[in-house]
């Protein structure tokens, strides 16, 4: 493929990317996906279950390594990275947030929240609570902070869990169905909330959702199914 | 590595029941080690200070007489009759004595003369061995000095100790006069100076220690040696110290080690078989840690997932479940270290002799405590691995979705 000299690499791209499961039977469940995405796109991921979204993220989440095509991040290709190679890479451009929240239940909120920075190495206390404290006030559970994460609602659980993915001021936050397991009112707190910190910290979100009037809300829509992109339509900005 | 300490210090408070369990089961095994280690040594160290209590660590005698055939080829009837022994010197004992002193491995030599006499008072008499050596020399080798038990510790020219045992039969004490007559029928008149209790009925029977002047002029060997007690530093070194020096004199050398097979044999099975059982005890432990960190890891597949997708290393989480392991080993020994010694000097307590004194003297030593917290805590860290490889291999995709 001719690369473009001419602009900087694209934030992150997949490049006729295949997954496909089993051993004797082989299963493609990806079929040759080509998308790249910019810094500071806010997009959605929708299709039905079963189209092949959440394996397309975790390819994406670097958590899963493609049958063929690869994934490129900010221009470098990752396949021919080593398993702590890909560890590290995906600790410090990557963050997560999940249908499930997955906080770790045997620490407090601002330790969760700061398990990002020790993973890249920070051991400065101060900065490390300095940080945590930001953080939280953003998603606004400051007198949550030193509560044990199991002791949350799923709302705050999962203001929690978008507070960790920001903490390190990730390049790409990757949702999966972040609000699939919350009701309206809090599911809309959620996403003003990523919507937020898009606007504010030009940080990349790419939202899987079920959730067809989350998905309006986005600025681009990508439509997977069976396999392949079915569609990838930008909505102008305020619209 | 730090942050493997904080996650592992934290799993394990979280289930803090399942924790707690873990590690009791831990402190019940390694009190049964520091019981049975303490109760065995302590039972062990006194069998041999008893037995070393009146014995010399090795004993050199002169070498036995063999016959020398003169005549010798074919064509010959020849019958070899085993000389009788005669009672000699050791042939240049001061030099043998002072190189024998030079070997490292001992602390003192004692050159002196001993024999075979009978011991007379009235019409009793009872088969003594007479002993006559420097006092300095040979209380360094067998402490009689302390456990004289009345009188005085050192005999003079005309003087002898008797243990408690031969004043008993023969009837007399301290002040007392009492008639020794050798095989050749030399004798000599003394007077008991002190009784000893060497804590052998045997010894305390047969032993008259004269001065070595006294006991060479009555076994016929003036300024001669015809024996040396000898102590060495290390106990269980003794056979091969005696082995190199016979090899050296050609004198006839024998270690308590030799004279006390028997003893040995049954000290070195109650050994093994002590470790047999905290073999399996340990195996128990192992296996009651790796199930429960094995339930652990799959109780955290979640978050094990989470971890790995946020950049934990596969080594951290792998050293993450390892330190469990240590941790509940390090402290279960801690605790049962206090519960193993409690448990063994209660039953020294418990378990008294007759007259009160402890019947099983235990032997607590810090290196006894060392061997069981390091034991317990490589244990633990052993009986990890295998979970933790587990935990560590998890697919982050997988461990994700696990419900």
């Amino acid at each position: 493929m001719p690369e473009v000299e001419d602009t900087s690499p694209p934030l992150l791209e997949l490049r006729d990317l295949r997954k496909s499961y089993g051993d004797k039977i082989k299963t493609e469940v990806l079929h040759g996906i080509n998308l790249s995405f910019g810094s500071g796109e806010f997009t959605a991921i929708i299709g039905p279950s079963g189209s092949g979204k959440s394996t397309l993220l975790n390819q994406i989440g670097l958590l899963d390594r493609p049958t063929s095509g690869s994934v490129l991040v900010q221009g470098k290709k990752t396949e021919d990275l080593s398993e702590e190679e890909l560890t590290t890479l995906r600790g410090r451009t990557l963050g997560f947030i999940f249908q499930f929240h997955h906080l770790i239940s045997a620490l407090t909120v601002t330790e969760n929240v700061l398990m990002p920075l020790w993973l890249s190495g920070l051991r400065d206390r101060e900065v490390a609570e300095k940080a945590a404290k930001e953080a939280l006030a953003h998603v606004g559970l400051e007198e949550k902070a030193h509560v044990r994460a199991d002791e949350l609602s799923g709302g705050q659980q999962q203001r929690v869990a978008i507070a960790r993915a920001l903490i390190h001021h990730p390049a790409i936050i990757l949702a999966d169905e972040p609000t699939g397991n919350l009701d309206s009112k809090t599911a809309d707190s959620v996403f003003s909330l990523m919507r937020r910190f898009n606007a504010e910290l030009g940080t990349t979100f790419l939202i899987v959702t079920h959730d067809p009037r989350m998905a309006e809300r986005c600025d681009r829509v990508i439509r997977i199914e069976d396999g392949v992109v079915a569609s990838d339509s930008w909505r102008p900005k305020g619209g | 590595m730090d942050l493997a300490w904080f996650l592992a210090l934290k799993f394990l408070k979280e289930y803090r029941a399942q924790s707690l369990l873990t590690i009791s089961a831990v402190a019940v095994g390694v009190s049964v080690m520091i019981f049975l280690s303490a109760l065995i040594s302590g039972l062990q160290g006194s069998l041999i200070r008893q037995t070393l209590g009146s014995q010399a660590h090795i004993t050199v005698q002169p070498a036995e007489e063999v016959a020398r055939p003169q005549l010798e080829g074919p064509g010959l009837m020849r019958r070899i009759e085993q000389p009788e022994q005669r009672f000699l010197s050791i042939e240049g004992w001061q030099s043998t004595s002072n190189r024998l002193r030079r070997d490292p491995g001992v602390v003192e030599v004692a050159a002196g003369v001993s024999g075979n006499a009978s011991a007379l008072r009235g019409s009793a008499e009872r088969p003594v061995i007479v002993y006559g050596f420097d006092p300095d020399e040979f209380n360094r080798v067998i402490d009689v000095r302390s456990r004289v038990v009345a009188g005085r510790h050192e005999p003079s020219g005309s003087e002898v100790l008797i243990g408690v045992e031969l004043a008993r039969d023969l009837g007399i004490g301290v002040g007392d006069q009492v008639r020794l007559r050798t095989q050749t029928a030399s004798e000599t008149l003394v007077t008991v100076a002190g009784l000893f209790d060497l804590g052998s009925q045997q010894v305390n029977q047969r032993w008259a220690i004269l001065s070595l002047r006294g006991a060479q002029s009555l076994l016929a060997l003036p300024g001669g040696a015809n024996i040396f007690f000898i102590r060495v530093h290390k106990i269980f070194d003794a056979e091969k110290i005696a082995q190199r020096m016979e090899a050296q004199t050609g004198l006839l050398v024998d270690s308590w080690m030799k004279t006390n097979q028997q003893l040995l044999v049954a000290l070195k099975s109650q050994s093994s078989s002590s470790y047999t059982i905290q073999f399996f005890v340990f195996l128990a432990v192992a296996m009651g840690i790796a199930s429960v960190l094995v339930v652990s890891v799959v109780q955290r597949t979640r978050e094990i997932g989470i971890l790995r997708a946020m950049g934990i290393k596969r080594s951290t989480i792998f050293m993450l479940f390892v330190m469990q392991g240590a941790v509940i080993g390090l402290s279960g020994s801690i605790v049962g270290a206090f519960m193993g010694s409690g448990l063994a000097s209660m039953f020294a307590r418990i378990a008294k002799a007759p007259d009160g004194s402890p019947t099983f003297p235990v032997d607590l030593t810090p290196n006894l405590f060392l061997a069981a917290a390091g034991a317990a805590t490589i244990t633990g860290m052993l009986a990890a691995a295998l979970p933790a490889r587990r935990a560590a291999r998890l697919d982050p995709v997988e461990a994700i979705r696990h419900a």
